[in-house]
């Protein structure tokens, strides 16, 4: 996983609410045994008509924001299914990190493990950097200490838990640390199959 | 101190838990199916890594595959490949995998309690967001993304950090033709589809403990889409009655022990949760999606909502980009829209109780003229089922379309699919934009709903029909 620690980008505005993962990546990309290419089939519906041509004025078919880092978006971003093609197409497109008021569990949980950072913030300063956004200003997020700059003297702080953000400035494999507490988890699994036999 | 029943899963399955609370989870049951797991067997031959457990997983195809004729396999190529890529992996690393002609292959959330894979107590992961369907046996189950499948593969446990606790109780009777469909719908209409969000949901009350297992894994099925991470619903007898003699249930002394321990899974009384919310049976109708996210909800009666009379901006432009999606004007009455395609199935309302409710309703009628009706079983085991009871003859007899079992329709990754623009009553979970086919409009509603609007053509009052 790439590593993520400062990212300074424009950002992408998409101030719908429950953008679900359904409108993130549609079904027929979901045939794929692979992780990548799917940055084309980002937004599928909304971003090309039904004969395939790119629609003219979705937010990411135009310059400069076809090149956004940051996406911003409305309430509850990543509902319905649990598809980790949904971050996958995020990460091909470009996008690291997302800033919403808040985001449905399977998806935000998805997006740290592919090095995407989703930062909640509270509606009034999603709407002050949607705003920035549209004005085409620089983000800078600040992973280290937990600021957004945006151009001026007032950055925003949020809020990451520790172990996640670990993993996150370190680009760690998650699986590789359980894997450390190996001993933990079969001592565990001992006493669990003298207590509830029938599992096993 | 007084627990909840999450409370005593969750403590009860806790390996290790870090000072910010970041906890390791011992899994019990993992499901797998061919769309959110090649990438997850790669990542385990890249680094060289094998399934821990492969006994504690079990792995089915239902999502790409085709719901009519089989004999000659799978016509579209990719589905194919990702189709054949799971029986590969299932093979490479010792896990028990029920394929295209198993009899015993369905939608994973209904064979995993068909075959007793489901018990109380249990942790159960699948890369899907209805697993919380399991929630119903008073199993703390719930849907990953495909790294944290490959993570429980290698490791049978999972990063968590704590849910918080939500009750809710429905007490006293449901109305006649009112179903356990539209008390999650109405549950998810009441408090939106970020309203369990970092919660666990206990359903409670009356009316849960009279539903079947069915009809509660109807409620808990549709967890997700109130936003939780899972439904729970305390085991009773009805539970133990429903998993005996089942292929994978716990036998002889074995059965005893586990009886045992399930007998010690429900919420204490005095227990704390962080939300509550108590409903009355009485109170809800049959219950009818209008827009494209399953919290825009009306009562059969009711009307499309006017966003003229919305306060709230945000509010306000959703209902706008629904109502224009979905083709329907501002206050039109629900009983007035024409419907094109029926569909039965799914996760949510695609078991035998299900099946056996719609027989009822369309025995000796047709369907209408101007719809296109289906019935997908949720399984092989379903559609057997149903054949023994003659449900199936019914069905044709009536003018409905037999399938075999998978996801079909729910989401349309076979070709069941709706064209762009047409309108259907279907008993699935989601109605998000181009969820059943691009531009295609999705009312969610009960089975027998659904089968009376496949009679009528259009939506009808239930309560008026039985």
């Amino acid at each position: 996983m790439e590593k993520f620690t400062k990212l300074k980008s424009i950002a992408a505005d998409l101030q719908i609410s429950n953008i679900d993962t359904d409108m993130i990546i549609p079904k027929q990309f979901l045939k794929t045994i692979k992780r990548t290419g799917l940055g084309s089939a980002l937004f599928y519906e909304m971003r090309y008509d039904e004969k395939g041509n790119e629609i003219k004025n979705f937010i990411l078919n135009n310059a400069p924001f076809n090149k956004a880092k940051i996406l911003i978006s409305g309430k509850n971003f990543g509902c319905g299914s649990s598809r980790e093609h949904a971050p996958w197409a995020l990460l091909d497109f470009g996008i690291r990190c997302i800033i919403a008021e808040s985001f449905a569990d399977i998806f935000y949980n998805n997006c740290f493990k592919n090095g995407i950072l989703p930062i909640i913030l509270p509606e009034n300063q999603v709407k002050e950097l949607s705003e920035a956004a549209k004005k085409n200003k620089e983000i800078e997020i600040d992973l280290i200490d937990q600021k957004i700059h945006k151009g001026d003297n007032r950055p925003f702080d949020f809020e990451i838990e520790s172990f996640r953000k670990e993993c996150l400035l370190n680009g760690y494999d998650d699986i590789a640390l359980t894997l450390k507490k190996d001993s933990k988890i079969n001592s565990f699994e001992q006493r669990k199959k003298n207590l509830t036999p029938w599992l096993y | 101190m007084a627990k909840t029943l999450y409370d005593k899963i969750w403590e009860s399955h806790l390996v290790d838990e870090q000072s910010d609370g970041t906890s390791l989870l011992y899994i019990d049951r993992h499901l797998v199916h061919e769309v959110t797991s090649p990438q997850a067997f790669e990542g385990l031959r890249l680094s060289n890594r094998k399934v821990k457990l492969p006994g504690s997983t079990l792995a089915v195809v239902d999502h790409n595959v085709p719901t009519t004729d089989r004999s000659k396999g799978i016509a579209d190529k990719e589905s194919a490949i990702q189709v054949e890529t799971l029986s590969k992996n299932c093979k490479d690393f010792g896990i028990e995998f029920f394929g295209l002609t198993d009899k015993r292959q369905g939608i994973v959330h209904v064979i995993g309690p068909e075959q007793g894979f489901t018990q109380p107590g249990m942790t159960i992961v699948c890369g899907d967001s209805h697993t919380s369907t399991h929630g119903a046996f008073g199993a703390l189950a719930f849907g990953i993304g495909t790294s944290e499948v490959e993570h429980v593969l290698a490791t049978q446990t999972l990063i968590q950090s704590r849910a918080k606790n939500f009750k809710i109780s429905v007490d006293g009777k449901l109305p006649l033709g009112v179903t356990a469909k539209d008390v999650i719908l109405s549950i998810i209409g009441n408090i939106g589809t970020a309203g369990g969000t970092g919660y666990v949901i206990e359903y409670c009350g009356e009316v849960f403990r009279n539903f079947s297992m069915e009809e509660r894994m109807t409620v808990c099925n549709m967890s997700i889409e109130a936003g939780a991470r899972a439904g729970l619903v305390a085991p009773d007898q009805k539970t133990f009655n429903y998993i005996k003699g089942r292929p994978l249930a716990p036998k002889g002394e074995n059965w005893e022990k586990a009886l045992k321990y399930w007998s010690t899974l429900y919420t204490d009384k005095d227990a704390k949760f962080d939300r509550e919310l108590y409903l009355q049976g009485k109170d809800i109708e049959p219950t009818v999606t209008w827009g494209t996210s399953p919290q825009d909800t009306a009562s059969i009666n009711g009307k499309v909502p006017d966003p003229n009379l919305e306060k709230n901006e945000d509010r306000k432009k959703s209902i706008l980009r629904s109502l224009d999606y979905m083709g329907l004007e501002p206050n039109t009455a629900i009983q007035d829209i024409k419907i094109d395609k029926v569909f039965i199935g799914s996760c949510t309302n695609g078991r035998i109780e299900d099946l056996r409710e719609v027989a009822k309703i369309v025995k000796g009628k047709k369907v209408n003229k101007s719809v296109d009706a289906i019935v997908v079983p949720g399984s092989g085991l379903v559609k057997l089922q149903a054949e023994k009871e003659g449900l199936d003859k019914i069905f044709k007899d009536s003018g409905f379309d037999w399938r075999e079992p998978g996801c079909s329709m729910c989401l349309g990754m076979n070709p069941d699919q709706l064209k762009p623009k047409e309108r259907c009553a279907s008993t699935s979970n989601r109605n998000f934009e181009g969820r059943q086919g691009r531009g295609g409009r999705t009312h969610l509603v009960s089975p027998v709903m659904a089968a009376a609007a496949a009679i009528e053509g259009k939506f009808v009052d239930i309560r008026k029909i039985i």
